[in-house]
């Protein structure tokens, strides 16, 4: 459970820090009258939408990482068989970055005002993710050819389970992405857009981020990283 | 009180409308089925999870019924007591306490106190509300699957809750449970983030952190950590559902079932048991925080006064918010662990009780030398701190390792978390109930019903688990559906049995006085008119009752001080509203 307590006190430094920016020591039975004395301690002023997001990555990082800590609890049972990592999800990685780099060309463009732009890179970028999963699809059925089924190892199980949590939230964020490239499609001004491409293109990197993790966890290049961790903590 | 004058205070000019874009109804299907307004999804919020609540009620008066006269009733048999145990324990935990604070309390309380005009996701929140309909219709149709719903216990342990030995573990139960489980988690996630956000990003103008109401800290923090907490069990919940529907092995250790060698083994009953605690354990305080800000409320209002230690208790809240998240392998003495990891959460698990004895202290200060009005709010609140003090006692028993370890698989245990964790947080939302109820209805609720309903529950619940607590330092065993001939059992601890199951009952059937008094106060209740506690919260405040859609009108209410102006010297009334703009020095008249 190491893992879930590191990600858990980076939040709590988060939120301790942004704690302390907020008066938390006022008297305010003596601060009676307008608050616009004390700045900064008004609502934020950050739309809902981006605050929403970032609590929601905060959740979901807690998911994966609780994924992450059982993984390693359970990799170190007598019974794991690390299965051999298909070379297809090389190519799904580099289509994921494709994917993030199309995102952020999008978000860009719209920076730029250059309603073209945004539209070609939020097109590349589902059409990219979605050949990620496809791809991912394809590592299953290579995987199953060979005889490595969901069952018959946890190493097995935690492949197909991590790699489907990670494919689901992509397919979440498929969703938004298609409704914000309706959304361009529809509309002329580019600051009407600009929030949500900005977003899907953060909730984009951030899923990159976590299947970047998740293939060192796979394919076993942080084991050593995990192992000098457990005799740290232990 | 000090009166800090303030020049041009008039020139604060309120919030315009166009801030927020509110959904409008255009119909009655989308005002009140399909309704984006908080208020109506805390309604709906609050309905189901009562109605599901009193499912899990009538499991518990099966149980006592077999407890306190074993082998009278034939329609109750060994299976099916594990049954009632379990789902009255998952009901009365998640789909009740948890969606009942936070959907139906935070739904309602959060943007009418914090002056906004809904929240800030409300077509999300929608979704949310019926992704939890969802997940209890789910849970409730597992009484009618074949093999009946799990048995498992609610906490749900592998290897047993999956094996044909446990009632629903090779049939539907297991799986309509994990299932239910994860949509209430996608559901309340939906739900969370709005309430977080909500609190973040809508405060009206002068709503500081630090002049939220107490309820809304409560209900913010908790909030904040569900939404950290219920991963752990969704992960849980995934992968046993794997292990149970697929055949893997992530919890299941080899075995022997039914004479025969299963398909599981290597797998570790003790991952899922830190995956589950670590959601299980700060579930008490996601619980347990909403109830604290609620009744720091009612006695404040009640007893006339300011909230003693504001500060202190808005810092108790965030402590023990972070320490929760510290303490779970508590739960987890008896499953055996490295000596000092025993040592290490005795002790956060004792550190915990130092916040939360600061917010006891500082209620009973807020009581001292208040003008205390004994309405049935403030009784549900004031027998909410004689409980809460009762269950955490013996929490501090629990917390020790020695202690601990031979009282696990007793009664005491059932005494002391029903004490903690399951009276003291009903205490408190039937007192809000009874606080609230004007505001969401513009009628009173029925005082003398009100006060037989505060006695008998309160007195009974007493009656109930008091006696457990001996049943449990006598040896007697949870989980148990029959007990036996064991020479270490009195013929009075069955005589003890049987005096808890008449109570249980008759406090069961005094609950139906109250769902009367709900439905009756609706048509027949005394008009309340806004504030008729004469609050200071916004929440008070609106301009009409029940809070029409926008809950405020044309603008936002601006607010000039924090939420506890009760009783200061030199003010007209006993109570100065949060919206209310402070008066240039010396007006008041003499001043403190």
């Amino acid at each position: 459970m190491s893992a879930i307590i590191l990600f858990l006190a980076v939040i709590a430094i988060i939120v301790g820090w942004w704690l302390s920016q907020q008066r938390l020591t006022a008297k305010p039975w003596l601060e009676e009258g307008p608050i616009d004395d004390f700045p900064g301690t008004g609502a934020m002023t950050l739309p809902a939408a981006k605050i929403g997001l970032g609590m929601f990555l905060a959740v979901a990082g807690c998911l994966f990482t609780l994924f992450i800590s059982a993984y390693s609890m359970r990799m170190n049972m007598a019974d794991w068989r690390a299965l051999p990592v298909p070379k297809l999800l090389w190519f799904n990685t580099g289509v994921l970055v494709l994917s993030s780099v199309a995102l952020q060309w999008a978000h860009l463009a719209a920076r730029r005002n250059d309603m073209d732009g945004v539209i070609l890179g939020l097109l590349a970028g589902g059409a990219a993710a979605v050949t990620f999963l496809v791809g991912q699809l394809l590592a299953w059925q290579q995987l199953i050819v060979a005889g490595y089924f969901v069952a018959s190892n946890p190493a097995n199980s935690f492949f197909y389970l991590l790699t489907a949590v990670h494919g689901l939230h992509l397919m979440g964020g498929l969703a938004a992405l298609g409704k914000t490239t309706a959304k361009v499609w529809r509309s002329t001004e580019v600051t009407e857009v600009r929030l949500s491409v900005e977003l899907c293109t953060i909730y984009w990197h951030f899923l990159l981020l976590v299947w970047l993790v998740l293939l060192g966890l796979l394919t076993g290049w942080t084991d050593n990283f995990i192992d000098i961790c457990r005799h740290l903590l232990s | 009180m000090v009166d800090i004058p303030y020049e041009a205070i008039a020139d604060v000019p309120p919030a315009e409308v166009p801030d927020v874009e509110l959904y409008h109804p255009k119909s009655w299907v989308t005002k009140y089925v399909f309704s984006q307004d908080a208020k109506v999804i805390a309604v709906q919020y609050a309905l189901t999870a009562s109605a599901i609540g009193l499912v899990a009620l009538v499991l518990s008066w099966m149980m006592r019924l077999q407890l306190g006269f074993p082998g009278t009733f034939s329609f109750i048999d060994p299976n099916q007591y594990l049954q009632f145990i379990t789902m009255h324990g998952m009901i009365m935990v998640i789909f009740l306490l948890t969606a009942l604070f936070l959907g139906g309390f935070g739904n309602y309380l959060i943007p009418l106190m914090v002056g906004a005009r809904d929240m800030v996701f409300p077509y999300v929140n929608m979704l949310s509300y019926w992704v939890y309909l969802l997940a209890v219709l789910v849970l409730g149709s597992s009484f009618f699957a074949p093999g009946g719903p799990t048995g498992a216990g609610w906490t749900l342990y592998p290897p047993q809750a999956i094996l044909s030995g446990t009632p629903g573990g090779r049939d539907w139960g297991i799986i309509l449970m994990l299932v239910s489980l994860i949509l209430f988690i996608i559901g309340f996630t939906m739900g969370g983030l709005n309430y977080v956000v909500t609190v973040l990003q809508a405060r009206t103008r002068g709503m500081t952190l630090m002049r939220l109401p107490l309820t809304v800290w409560g209900i913010f923090t908790a909030t904040i950590m569900a939404l950290l907490a219920f991963p752990a069990l969704f992960v849980a919940s995934v992968m046993m559902l794997f292990d149970r529907a697929l055949g893997t092995s992530f919890f299941m250790p080899t075995l022997i079932e039914m004479g025969s060698l299963s398909k599981y083994g290597g797998g570790s009953p003790l991952l899922f048991q830190h995956l589950f605690w670590f959601f299980g354990h700060p579930e008490v305080y996601i619980v347990a925080l909403p109830a604290f800000g609620i009744v720091s409320d009612l006695i404040s209002t009640h007893a006339r006064k300011n909230i003693f230690g504001y500060r202190m208790m808005v810092w108790a809240i965030v402590a023990i918010g972070a320490l929760s998240f510290v303490v779970w392998a508590h739960h987890m003495y008896v499953s055996g662990m490295y000596p000092y990891f025993g040592f290490f959460f005795a002790t956060t698990t004792l550190i915990i009780a130092i916040p939360t004895a600061i917010k006891v202290y500082n209620w009973v200060l807020t009581l001292w030398r208040g003008d205390i009005h004994l309405t049935v709010p403030m009784l549900f609140a004031l027998g909410f701190i004689i409980t809460f003090v009762n269950g955490g006692l013996t929490g501090l028993f629990l917390g020790n390792v020695v202690v601990d370890v031979p009282l696990s698989a007793t009664m005491f245990v059932v005494a002391h978390f029903h004490m903690v964790m399951g009276v003291a947080p009903i205490l408190v939302v039937l007192g809000a109930i009874y606080h609230w109820y004007p505001k969401v209805t513009g009628r009173m609720l029925n005082e003398v019903l009100g006060k037989f309903h505060f006695w008998v529950t309160f007195l009974g619940a007493y009656m109930i688990f008091f006696p457990m607590h001996y049943l449990g330092l006598l040896g007697i065993p949870r989980r148990y559906y029959a007990l036996g001939d064991a020479a270490f059992i009195p013929p009075s601890a069955h005589t003890l049995n049987a005096f808890i199951s008449v109570v249980a009952l008759t406090v069961g059937v005094a609950q139906m006085v109250f769902l009367f008094n709900l439905v009756w106060s609706l048509f027949r209740g005394k008009p309340s008119g806004g504030n008729p506690w004469r609050a200071t919260t916004l929440e008070w405040q609106t301009p009409e009752t029940p809070p029409g859609h926008g809950n405020w009108g044309k603008d936002l209410p601006v607010v000039y001080r924090w939420a506890y102006d009760y009783s200061v010297p030199g003010a007209k009334e006993d109570f100065i509203p949060q919206n209310q703009p402070p008066v240039p020095r010396g007006a008041h008249g003499a001043g403190p």
